[in-house]
């Protein structure tokens, strides 16, 4: 099969994709494929439309790649691609739709409260900021509503340090939003489509929760950007050490989740497993989690017998089948 | 790993495996969202700021095809064989030459010849600092030796710089709560000649109390000068080698300074040729650091500098990169003027290549620089990189010497439109209007460092006799009468 690889792109999360597009390719050739290698920009159509691939597999992280935007332009050629079509990776790069949703739905996720730089600038958001604070308590999570990784993410311990937070996390996106922080463990359940049936003709995909994955920050105060995507930096358990009946309740919420958001393919849902209570909380999804060597999709899949390249193997042939 | 294909992809449990086998002071060299986003900056719409780069495109291609077409009919063989390890003898007359065109004497003997000046702060790590050790630093200091102090595991001790450089009084005062902790710097560490990033020049004053301080405590000083021929204007100041040696009357060499030169901003940075002047002992131990990192410098690229060094005229080359960056240097700061006036300080450097800027505190300058890659295309190196502790979160470095004029007028009015943005949304977020800036005077010291507290070891500078802060504006004469004209 002939395969293009679209990694890069112009995103700040351009040197994972880069690293997860190495990872994929290898992978690919290995398994016998014919690959070409697009590093995304503004000659992606044409890029795409002269390789003339069976199929793409999309290795992009942050805008563009996890939006939905290249989903929808590969739509529209008629070139099948890996993962999640335009609509759930709006929804899944969408922190606050997401939220919505899920909330809607009965999924617990920590509270939260989501306004864009026109609330601020046109609404007199401030002056709502102090019931705000005092209903999410401190220290509380500043966010942008649309980056994939930990950039941006700040802790407000006061209400003084509330408006840097918030201007920290506007650097990055125009909407954001503040959420209650759970202390606890963080913790990762990947969800891979596998075919129900290869002998039905039109085989059905049920999506396949993988193990646990447990992220141990080591040095940061909290599980940052830097230390996700570093070896050493942060330790991973996986399967993760917990009791049967929650880690079967982490990975039944990530498939609720995952069909919530209608995701296909394969995705990365975040849990926070809140100390004291004990309580599961879904913090976010990636529809194009990471592929490098310390990614936790790959790491997830190893701990459930499914080496990297029968990973990648598995999201390739469930592609063409939307 | 088991099959050794170069392709092999190690699996995820075998990852475990790699990270017992990484040595523990790798944990202390980083990669960073930084870096991550520094990786944007090579897109070719970006306007990059960021680079420490001079301007190569200056040097005429026929010189260079001259001298490289003169090593290859004269020395062949010579430039394709290995050198000695301490550098090829008619290259470091040069370097005496380079040295004495500053105003420092020093011996043939005394030299080594290094693979860039980066090479020199490497090997002095390599050869005095244990885990532990402290090394004290400028704050901001140069952020290409903030993972080389890392990847050692030195204790950095950073010494909040004012507009004559580093206090002296408050390096005592550090020197002192070392010593009472019972520690020792291994050696000070300080760029005297438009620092890098913060741009401010030491005082004759300071460079004697320095060296007299040195001296009394009997400790190394790493005196790195890559852009003392670069001044644009005001007088040359002597080196701390050479205040150390003439005072000392030891004939020429210091015995506490390790110098650091380099070929990189008054030639080439391509080259890769630095060189360190340093006691005998300490030398004697590089030279052996050195054997064990890359036995020799190029032999082809010391070929080429040593002719060029005896044949042409490189102190004219010189002339024209200084007329050059300062022309550059105006723009930036008339440009600084325009564009981010009200928010912000920053400094007026009198040579090198950098300037920094401090914003109000409330901006990060790495979360902002996402902002400005994103929506203006735009970059600059955010204040943390030149501080290993997490300050100088609210400054920036912008090199104004590697870039055409139109494009530091046009990266500077877009960095200023992303900081006035930011600033109307704060005074939004606050529910107030937009916080004046600080004002220029020496009532602000405490706002004119960097926001963060200055580490426990530094008194704050608030006598009014003292100079001002490092971000505050330097008197700049030569430029207040062209305006006048």
């Amino acid at each position: 099969m002939k395969v293009a690889v679209l990694k890069g792109g112009r995103s700040l999360e351009r040197q994972v994709s880069l690293r997860s597009g190495a990872q994929i390719e290898d992978a690919l050739q290995r398994l016998g494929h014919e690959t070409v290698v697009i590093d995304v920009g503004p000659e992606l159509v044409k890029q795409v439309r002269a390789a003339r691939p069976d199929v793409a597999f999309i290795a992009l992280h942050g805008r563009d790649g996890e939006d939905g935007a290249v989903q929808e332009l590969l739509g529209a050629i008629g070139v099948p691609y890996t993962g999640s079509g335009p609509s759930a990776c709006i929804r899944c790069a969408d922190k606050v739709l997401a939220k919505h949703l899920m909330r809607d739905a009965g999924i617990p996720t920590p509270e939260f409260h989501s306004f864009n730089e026109t609330a601020f600038r046109e609404l007199g958001a401030a002056a709502a900021l102090k019931d705000i604070e005092a209903s999410l308590g401190f220290p509380l999570v500043v966010k942008p509503a649309g980056q994939g990784s930990a950039l941006g993410i700040k802790f407000a311990r006061s209400s003084e340090e509330v408006p840097s937070a918030l201007l920290a996390a506007f650097s990055y996106d125009r909407k954001v939003l503040l959420e209650r922080y759970i202390q606890g463990r963080d913790l990762a359940v990947s969800v891979l489509d596998s075919e129900m049936s290869s002998t039905a003709a039109q085989p059905t995909a049920q999506p396949l929760a993988l193990p646990v994955v447990e992220a141990v920050p080591r040095e940061e105060d909290f599980y940052d950007f830097e230390a996700r995507y570093q070896i050493g930096r942060t330790a991973f358990v996986c399967p993760a050490e917990l009791p049967l009946l929650l880690a079967a309740r982490a990975q039944q919420l990530a498939l609720e989740v995952y069909a919530l958001l209608g995701c296909r393919g394969f995705a990365r849902v975040d849990l926070m497993l809140e100390d004291g209570s004990g309580e599961l909380w879904v913090l976010e999804t990636n529809a194009i989690p990471g592929f490098t060597e310390t990614s936790l999709l790959p790491q997830a899949a190893d701990a459930a017998g499914i080496g990297f390249d029968e990973l990648v193997s598995r999201i390739l042939l469930s592609a063409p089948a939307r | 790993m088991d099959d050794g294909g170069r392709r092999a992809r190690p699996a995820a449990h075998e990852l475990a495996r790699y990270e017992s086998l990484f040595a523990a002071r790798t944990h202390g060299m980083r990669s960073s969202a930084m870096r991550e986003m520094m990786a944007l900056t090579e897109r070719p719409e970006v306007i990059s700021l960021a680079g420490g780069l001079p301007d190569t495109s200056t040097f005429p291609p026929e010189l260079y095809a001259q001298l490289m077409a003169h090593v290859a009919a004269d020395s062949t063989a010579r430039a394709l064989q290995y050198g000695p390890t301490g550098g090829m003898a008619v290259v470091m007359e040069g370097i005496v030459e380079v040295m004495a065109a500053e105003g420092t004497m020093v011996d043939l003997e005394d030299i080594i010849v290094t693979t860039g000046g980066q090479q020199v702060i490497d090997l002095v790590c390599k050869t005095l600092i244990d885990p532990g050790d402290v090394i004290v630093a400028e704050a901001p200091t140069y952020p290409g030796a903030v993972p080389t102090f890392g990847a050692y595991e030195a204790d950095v001790v950073q010494i909040e710089m004012d507009d004559e450089g580093m206090p002296i009084d408050a390096l005592e005062a550090a020197l002192d709560e070392l010593q009472a902790q019972g520690r020792r710097p291994k050696f000070i560490y300080t760029i005297p000649n438009f620092q890098n990033p913060g741009g401010v020049t030491m005082s004759l004053e300071r460079r004697r109390q320095l060296v007299e301080l040195a001296r009394e405590r009997e400790l190394l000083v790493l005196e790195d000068n890559p852009y003392g021929l670069l001044r644009y204007e005001g007088e040359a100041l002597p080196t701390l080698y050479s205040l150390d040696a003439s005072s000392a009357g030891r004939g020429g060499a210091s015995d506490l300074v390790i110098y650091l030169g380099t070929f990189s901003k008054i030639l080439s940075p391509g080259v890769r040729l630095g060189w360190a002047v340093a006691p005998r002992p300490v030398l004697e131990k590089l030279n052996l650091g050195k054997q064990g990192a890359d036995l020799c410098s190029s032999s082809v690229t010391q070929l080429f500098v040593a002719a060029y060094l005896r044949e042409q005229d490189w102190m004219g080359y010189i002339h024209t990169l200084r007329d050059l960056y300062r022309r550059r240097r105006d723009t930036m700061l008339d440009a600084l003027e325009e564009h981010f006036g009200e928010h912000s300080r920053w400094t007026k450097p009198q040579g090198g290549l950098f300037i920094w800027a401090t914003l109000p505190e409330y901006i990060d300058t790495t979360d902002l620089l996402a902002r400005a890659l994103e929506s203006e295309d735009v970059a600059f190196v955010p204040g943390r990189a030149a501080y290993m502790d997490g300050r100088g979160a609210s400054s920036m470095r912008l090199n104004f010497a590697g870039i055409r004029e139109e494009d530091i007028r046009e990266g500077i009015r877009r960095i200023g439109k992303v900081v006035g943005e930011q600033v109307g949304l704060f005074g939004t977020l606050t529910e107030s209007p937009p916080p004046p800036a600080s004002p220029p005077s020496a009532t602000s010291s405490a706002s004119g460092a960097p926001p963060a507290s200055p580490p426990a070891a530094v008194p704050p500078a608030e006598h009014p006799s003292k100079p001002k802060p490092l971000a505050d504006v330097v008197e700049l004469p030569q430029r207040r009468r062209a305006r006048g004209r």
